[in-house]
């Protein structure tokens, strides 16, 4: 790629996968639980998060030589939460069904760890166009495996993708249904994302054993 | 067999053809190194005698599948029933109709379990482990008669990876992998696991129809303030419908006292967790007794239910005896097993009192009890030190003459 060096392209690729949020350095579990029991509302989450994280970098960035250390964490929160407001907003103007689902999990994202952590391990530090490679390569990381845990809950336990019937219809009986199959109900509680996203993690580790963990 | 074994030898595939062997013969290879201890009760050993105590709770299974089949089609035409030992129960007719229900869950219980057991025994290059024996044969008698064969495969492969290889295989396991596969069950398929019709051969299917029969337990009876038709006998001998293995607690006790006698089971789990159920049974009847509560309200059928009969009905006997006594999961120390199985027992009949949803706590009770038995070990473990450390304060050490160790001896004993 001529756009980006190799040392930016691997900001924004290590994130999803060596160095991702989720699986390797375990921030963000909370959302990662709470929303991805529907496909689309992952796939929201992860665009806002996207969004949130590339445009917070930025301004944090741009701010790191004015900000007074003692206050930084103020400073970075109100970044957070301006844009976490303007996200809210645009959802409930534009999808309202959509933010009823994701209810107050937009709002949380302000607690979401991998953004502090990102402005203070790496925006305070960096310049402005390296800043923006991380934040949207973390926040890519991060919605990676909320799309893939978001797929997997919603087919398995919904039987839909994108709230479309996959299966067949439950009710009817038709499509893989007819052969006595059903929706598993334990992939639509929270409880089962928390196994999807250990399984996630087994899979990844046994496939790079560098990251396992000496004990 | 030996010739297969050896020719295998040192190949991927090794542990699954000396798992084989190891099965059907005593194995004829002996320990080079490290410390030896000549014992007969190995792990193959201890799970051999689990599943003879289990074998009668099995076989009567089949007569009373086929038992409880024919008596609801009876009493939806009209005809009561009594039990009549050798009349209607041991017929040719129930056992073959329950042999042919229950004997396919034990088939693909064992299958799909020595399957996965394999799978990772290959993987990771370690002996097979005889741990899959009792949770095979203990699966199939804690669900209903009509659970699909297909969920049953889903559930052992989530139980026994999820339960029991994740945390490193058999012997390292956190939660009993038969409940694991249980609780998976009915979260996963709840409309399969409770309700009203699914204890009875094809209730469900007849459900709707003219040929409809009932298939309620005595106990969601109960938590609809309903009135059951079962004598106390019925209750204790097992004619009354349920998950397929749980009901009689006549034979669940004989084979309680067969693995008490033979040492495998800790008879302290299985007082202790029959007292704390007698305890929250007493609590609730003093409660309905005060009159705090009217028979309007919806626990009023669980809590006037007379505090003993709750360890005839249910799979409260049958979680006390195979599962709660899990020496893996279950509390090492002797004063934790005490807490530890009063506490299996007392929450067992607090959850099916006040939750009508789960008119079976059982297994959550013994799974919560699971999560808590290393730290009531820490506990204990940890009074003992302080009683220990208390003693040696106020003993007094003799000065160190030449003579001395055996004073020394004596006031530590003390």
């Amino acid at each position: 790629m001529a756009l980006l060096s190799k040392k930016d392209a691997n900001l924004i690729l290590d994130p999803l996968a060596d160095n991702n949020p989720i699986t390797i350095q375990v921030l963000g579990i909370c959302s990662a639980l709470a929303i991805t029991a529907e496909l689309k509302a992952s796939l929201v989450m992860a665009i806002s998060v996207i969004f949130v994280m590339g445009v917070g970098n930025v301004v944090i960035s741009l701010l790191r030589n004015i900000i007074p250390s003692k206050i930084r964490i103020i400073v970075q929160l109100i970044v957070v939460a301006t844009l976490v407001i303007i996200v809210d907003q645009v959802l409930k103007a534009f999808a309202y069904e959509l933010s009823k689902t994701l209810a107050v999990f937009v709002g949380l994202i302000i607690t979401n760890c991998i953004i502090m952590g990102r402005f203070e391990a790496f925006a305070l530090g960096n310049g402005l166009w390296r800043s923006f490679l991380d934040g949207i390569g973390n926040a890519l990381g991060y919605g990676v495996i909320l799309i893939i845990v978001g797929f997997f809950r919603e087919l398995l336990g919904s039987g839909t993708l994108f709230g479309i019937p996959v299966l067949g219809d439950p009710i009817a009986k038709t499509g893989l249904y007819s052969t006595g199959y059903e929706n598993n109900g334990f992939m639509i509680i929270p409880p089962a994302a928390l196994i999807v996203v250990g399984v996630i993690i087994w899979v990844q580790r046994s496939r790079n054993r560098a990251l396992i963990e000496e004990n | 067999m030996h010739i297969i074994k050896h020719r295998f030898r040192g190949k991927k595939m090794a542990p699954a053809f000396n798992a084989f062997h190891t099965f059907l013969f005593t194995p004829d290879e002996t320990t080079h190194s490290g410390g030896h201890v000549r014992a007969v009760d190995d792990l193959k050993r201890t799970m051999n005698t689990v599943i003879m105590a289990l074998i009668p709770v099995l076989i009567f299974s089949f007569f009373n599948t086929g038992y409880q089949y024919y008596a609801a089609i009876d009493a939806a035409n009209g005809v009561p029933r009594t039990v009549d030992l050798f009349g209607n129960f041991l017929t040719w007719e129930n056992f073959w109709l329950g042999f042919t229900q229950v004997m396919p869950l034990v088939v693909v219980s064992y299958a799909v379990g020595l399957i996965v057991e394999f799978i990772f025994a290959v993987i990771k290059g370690h002996e097979v482990e005889e741990g899959y024996l009792v949770t095979g044969m203990l699966v199939p008698l804690i669900v209903p008669v009509d659970t699909p064969l297909w969920m049953l495969a889903v559930a052992v492969v989530f139980g026994v990876v999820i339960g029991k290889e994740v945390f490193g295989g058999t012997g390292m396991n956190i939660l009993n992998p038969a409940l694991t596969i249980r609780a998976f069950l009915f979260f996963a398929y709840p409309t399969w696991m409770s309700g009203d019709k699914v204890w009875v051969h094809q209730a469900v299917d007849r459900a709707g129809t003219p040929d409809a029969i009932s298939g309620e337990t005595i106990l969601g009876s109960l938590a609809q303030n309903a009135s059951y038709d079962y004598s106390v006998s019925d209750m204790f001998f097992g004619f009354i419908p349920g998950s397929v293995g749980e009901t009689s607690a006549f034979l669940i006790l004989i084979g309680g006292l067969f693995l008490i006698f033979s040492k495998i089971a800790s008879w302290r789990i299985m007082l202790s967790a029959v007292i704390g159920a007698l305890v929250m049974g007493l609590i609730f009847n003093g409660v309905v007794a005060q009159g705090w509560i009217g028979e309007t309200s919806s626990f009023y059928g669980l809590m006037s239910f007379e505090f003993w009969k709750h360890l005839i009905v249910g799979g409260l006997a049958f979680g006390i005896v195979y599962m709660a006594t899990d020496p893996v999961t279950g509390s090492q120390t002797n004063r934790g097993k005490w807490i530890y199985g009063f506490f299996i027992g007392f929450i067992s009949v607090m959850i099916r009192v006040f939750n009508p949803a789960y008119p079976e706590g059982v297994f959550l009770a013994i799974l919560l009890m699971n999560v808590f038995a290393p730290t009531i070990d820490h506990y204990v473990i940890q009074g003992n030190v302080k009683r220990r450390l208390k003693r040696l304060k106020t003993a007094t050490i003799l000065p160190k003459t030449t003579d001395g160790i055996a004073q020394e001896l004596q006031a530590e004993t003390a």
